[in-house]
C-alpha cells in the first residue's frame, strides 16, 4: 500500500492536475448540485427496449468532474474492487482530456462502459466518496463520468487496442464468456497468452447478454467491447460445454497449462411451492434468456415467450427489477414485484428501483408466494400470497421476515417470473475430479484464486455464488496474475 | 457451423441428417443430446444423438417434422450449414448388464433407443425390442435395430405392418411370455405415459428417455422441468431418462402445450412465407 500511496502523492503533484485544482475554488466546486442523469421518459420507456439512460453531454460532464476536489486521500478508489485510479480519470474529463480519462479506466478496468452502467456504485466508490462520509451530501456521480469517458471513447472511432506482449506460446482457457472471464482473458493476452475462451452458448458475454437487459446495458457496447479483445489475439469459442464437448483432460491434452472457470451461478433457485410447474411460470433466467438472447419479444425471431398481463415477479435483486421491467414493457398491464422483505432491504441498485418506480411498477413488499393455482389447461391464473412482517436481523444484517399466519390471500397473475436467486454452475465441479467445492456448490480457492487442482483458477460467481460484474472482473484480473506466476514458475521448475 | 454431409428421408415428414460434429461425435455416450439452432433468429431445440462415427467426425441426428424449427432443420440439404450445435449434454444412459431388456420405441423414438440398445447388446444383455407406429411407413430404422436387438416384434395402430395393436399389447405379450428384468421406453409423451403404467403392472424397473422444451440445454433456464417422485428435476442436467414409473407425465404433457397458441401461429406464419 506504501507504493500505491505514494503513486498518488507523485500523479497528484503533477503540473496538470494541480493547475486544474487551483482554476476553481474548492468552495465553488462544492455549492454545486450533484447532475442528473438524462433518461428517456419514464411513460416513454416503459414501452420500448431502448436504454434508459441517455448519458452525459460533455457539458454536463464537466461540470460534474468540477465537483470531484481531488482530495489527497482518494478514498473513493478503495471503495472500487479493481481500484480504478479515480480522481486522474475524473480530471482527465476536467481538463476535456476525454479519450485520456479513458485509458485511466482501462488501465484496471477491461470493461468501463459496461461497469458505469451495472456496478452499484452507491455501495462501492461513491459510498466511500468525501462527499458521502465528510459532507453529508450527494457523492460525485462516478458511475455517470466512468460510463461517459467510456463511451466518449467508443463513439470517437479513436479507441485504443491496448499493448499485447510478444506472443509466449503458452495455451490458457477460461470457461464461460462472463465478467470474470472476459477480464481474465484481457490480461492474459496482454502478457502474450495464446488465449481461448470456451462458451457454451451461442453468444459470448454471459450474463451481460442472456441476464442484463437491453435498456440497461445494449448488446452493442457489450459486442464492441469482445471486438476489441478478438483484435487483441483472444480467441472465443461458441458452442463448447467444457466438461461434455471436450473435458479439461481432453484441453490438458491439447496442451492447455491453465485454466480460468468463470462459469457463473447459472442454475435457477425455485421456491418449491405447490403449482409451481404451472405454465406461464418461468426462472428469470428462462424468462431473461428468451427475451435478451434469442429475441423472442421481436415479430422475426423463432422463439416464443409468454406475453403476460399480470405479471407477478418475484424477488427483490436487479435480475428481479430487470424482469418485472421487461414484463412492462411487454405490454404487461400490471407488472409486480413481490417481495418478503420492505425497499429498505431490496439488493437491488438504487437506481433500478427508483427507474421501477417510475415505470409504474407495482411494488408488493413484505408478501411472499406460498401457492400457485392453475387453470385446467394447467396455465397459471393466480398466485396465493402471504403478508410477512420483519423481525430481528438474520445472517445477512437484514432484518428477517416472518410470516403472518391467515393474511393468505389471492391475486390474478396469467405470468410470474421466478427471481430468488441462482446457484452454482455446477457442470464444471461435477466433471474434474479432486476440484474441492463448498456445500453450495461454489469452488473452493485460495487467495491467488487457485483451486484444489494446480493448473485451474476460479472466479467470479461460481466462487462468490451470487455477486456483481465487477466483483468477478476484479477475481479475473487477480487470478490472471496469480496464473502467470504459477506458469512462470512451473517453467522455471 | 455444422455440415451436413448426408440427408436420407424414412418418411413424409422423417429424415435422418450426418452432420460434422467432430468433438461431439467423439465424446458423446448413449442416451446424450445435442441443442441445434438454425440462423441468427433461430430457436434452440434439443435433438437426441441417434448415432456417431467418430472416425469422420459426424453425427447421426433423426427429425420429425412437425413446427417452424424441424421444418426448417428439414429443408437444409446436404452441403448446408447448421448454425449452432452444442453437446453432447445430458446425462450418458446407465449400461449394465440386466439381463433381458425390454425396449420399447413409438415413433420416432426408435432413433435415440438405437445407440441405447447397441450399448445393451454389447453389455451382454438379451435384447427385445418393440418397434411401434401408427403404420407402416412410420417404422424407421428397422435393420439397424435388428443389428442389435435378439428379437424385434412391430405393431402398427393400423396393421398395415407387423402386428395390429398399440405398443402397449406387444410389450404385455412379451412380458407374459419371459421374464423381463428392465425396461426403456421412448416415444411420445402419452405413449411413454401407458408404457410405463404397463410395466409398473409387472414391477419391472423402467427408464423413459424424456424429451421436453429447453432453451439452454445446460440447467440454465429451467424451461425444461418436470416432477419425478414429487421433486422437481431439469431433463437437460439431470436426465434426459428418468425412472419412468416416478415421472409425472400428465404434468410434462401440460407443459409440452406450453407454447401451442405461439407454435400454431408460429407455423401458420411460416409456411405462408
Amino acid at each position: 500500500m506504501e507504493n500505491i500511496t505514494d503513486y498518488y502523492k507523485s500523479e497528484r503533484a503533477q503540473e496538470w492536475r494541480a493547475d486544474i485544482r487551483k482554476s476553481v475554488k474548492v468552495k465553488e466546486r462544492t455549492s454545486k448540485e450533484r447532475t442528473k442523469m438524462p433518461e428517456q421518459e419514464p411513460t416513454v420507456r416503459n414501452k420500448n427496449s431502448l436504454e434508459v439512460n441517455l448519458g452525459l453531454t460533455e457539458k454536463i460532464a464537466l461540470k460534474e468532474a468540477q465537483r470531484c476536489i481531488d482530495c489527497p486521500d482518494p478514498t473513493c478508489v478503495k471503495g472500487c474492487p479493481v481500484n480504478i485510479y479515480i480522481p486522474k480519470f475524473i480530471k482527465k474529463i476536467e481538463i476535456g482530456d476525454f479519450l485520456g480519462a479513458a485509458t485511466v479506466l482501462k488501465d484496471t478496468n477491461t470493461l468501463p462502459a459496461v461497469c458505469g452502467r451495472v456496478c452499484p456504485q452507491e455501495k462501492q466508490c461513491e459510498a466511500q466518496c468525501f462527499y458521502t462520509i465528510k459532507l453529508n451530501q450527494p457523492a460525485v456521480a462516478i458511475g455517470f463520468l466512468e460510463r461517459f469517458a467510456a463511451d466518449y471513447e467508443r463513439n470517437s472511432g479513436k479507441t485504443a487496442i491496448p499493448e499485447v506482449a510478444e506472443p509466449n506460446g503458452i495455451k490458457v482457457a477460461s470457461i464461460g464468456s462472463g465478467p470474470a472471464s472476459l477480464a481474465w482473458s484481457a490480461d492474459m493476452v496482454k502478457m502474450g497468452y495464446d488465449v481461448t475462451v470456451f462458451e457454451a452458448l451461442h453468444e459470448i458475454g454471459g450474463v451481460l447478454k442472456y441476464g442484463i437487459p437491453e435498456f440497461r446495458l445494449p448488446n452493442s457496447v457489450v459486442d464492441f467491447e469482445i471486438d476489441n479483445l478478438e483484435k487483441m489475439g483472444v480467441k472465443f469459442v461458441k458452442n463448447f460445454v467444457v466438461g461434455k464437448t471436450a473435458t479439461i483432460d481432453d484441453l490438458r491434452a491439447k496442451g492447455f497449462k491453465a485454466f480460468f472457470v468463470g462459469s457463473g451461478a447459472g442454475l435457477p433457485r425455485f421456491m418449491n411451492i405447490p403449482g409451481e410447474n404451472s405454465i406461464g411460470i418461468f426462472s428469470s433466467n428462462e424468462y431473461l434468456t428468451r427475451v435478451n438472447l434469442m429475441g423472442a419479444a421481436k415479430d422475426d425471431y423463432d422463439t416464443p415467450v409468454i406475453i403476460g398481463k399480470n405479471v407477478a415477479v418475484v424477488g427483490g435483486g436487479n435480475t428481479a427489477m430487470d424482469s418485472v421491467r421487461t414484463a412492462k414493457r411487454l405490454g404487461a398491464e400490471r407488472a409486480m414485484i413481490i417481495y418478503r422483505r420492505s425497499r429498505e432491504e431490496m439488493p437491488a441498485r438504487l437506481e433500478e428501483v427508483h427507474h421501477a418506480i417510475d415505470e409504474e411498477i407495482e411494488f408488493l413488499n413484505l408478501n411472499n408466494p406460498v401457492e400457485y393455482i392453475a387453470d385446467d389447461k394447467g396455465r397459471v391464473q393466480k398466485v396465493v400470497l402471504q403478508k410477512m412482517e420483519l423481525g430481528e436481523p438474520d445472517a445477512s444484517g437484514r432484518r428477517r421476515p416472518i410470516p403472518i399466519e391467515g393474511s393468505e390471500y389471492e391475486i390474478e397473475v396469467d405470468e410470474v417470473v421466478v427471481a430468488v436467486g441462482v446457484s452454482p454452475n455446477p457442470l464444471i465441479p461435477a466433471t474434474v475430479a479432486g476440484l474441492e467445492t463448498t456445500k453450495w456448490g461454489t469452488i473452493v480457492v485460495n487467495d491467488d484464486l487457485q483451486s484444489s487442482v494446480e493448473d485451474i483458477f476460479a472466479g467470479g460467481d461460481i466462487v462468490r455464488g451470487g455477486a456483481t460484474v465487477i466483483l468477478a472482473m476484479g477475481d479475473g484480473r487477480k487470478a490472471a496474475e496469480a496464473m502467470d506466476k504459477y506458469i512462470k514458475e512451473k517453467i522455471k521448475n | 457451423m455444422n455440415k451436413i454431409v448426408e440427408k436420407e428421408q424414412f418418411s413424409e415428414n422423417v429424415f435422418k441428417l450426418v452432420v460434422e460434429a467432430p468433438d461431439v461425435a467423439v465424446s458423446r455416450k448413449a442416451g446424450h443430446f445435442v441443442i441445434i439452432k438454425i440462423g441468427d433468429k433461430g430457436e434452440r431445440i434439443p435433438l437426441t444423438i441417434a448415432g456417431s462415427n467418430p472416425d469422420k467426425g459426424t453425427i447421426d441426428l433423426v427429425i420429425q417434422r412437425v413446427g417452424v424449427t424441424s421444418h426448417k432443420l428439414t429443408s437444409l440439404n446436404v452441403g448446408d450449414e447448421i448454425t449452432d450445435l452444442v453437446g453432447p449434454l445430458g446425462k450418458a444412459t446407465h449400461i449394465e448388464k440386466f439381463g433381458t431388456v425390454l425396449a420399447a420405441c413409438g415413433g420416432v423414438g426408435t432413433a435415440p433407443m438405437l445407440p441405447i440398445i447397441e450399448a445393451l447388446k454389447k453389455a451382454g444383455n438379451k435384447v427385445i425390442t418393440v418397434l411401434a407406429a401408427r403404420n407402416k411407413e412410420l417404422i424407421i430404422l428397422e435393420d439397424q435395430v435388428r443389428q442389435f436387438s435378439d428379437e424385434v416384434v412391430i405393431m402398427t395402430d393400423d396393421g398395415s405392418y407387423g402386428t395390429k395393436g398399440l405398443v402397449t399389447k406387444g410389450m404385455e405379450d412379451i412380458i407374459n411370455r419371459e421374464k423381463v428384468d428392465k425396461s426403456i421406453v421412448i416415444g411420445p409423451a402419452i405413449m411413454m405415459k401407458f408404457a410405463a403404467l404397463t410395466t409398473k403392472k409387472y414391477n419391472i424397473p423402467t427408464e423413459a428417455s424424456l424429451n421436453t422444451i429447453m432453451v439452454d440445454g445446460t440447467g440454465m433456464c429451467g424451461a425444461c422441468r418436470i416432477s419425478v417422485g414429487g421433486k422437481t428435476k431439469f431433463v437437460c442436467v439431470d436426465g434426459p431418462e428418468f425412472d419412468a414409473h416416478q415421472v409425472d407425465f400428465d404434468e410434462m404433457l401440460m407443459r409440452l402445450g406450453a407454447y401451442k397458441n405461439e407454435e400454431v401461429r408460429a407455423f401458420e406464419a411460416y409456411m405462408n412465407n
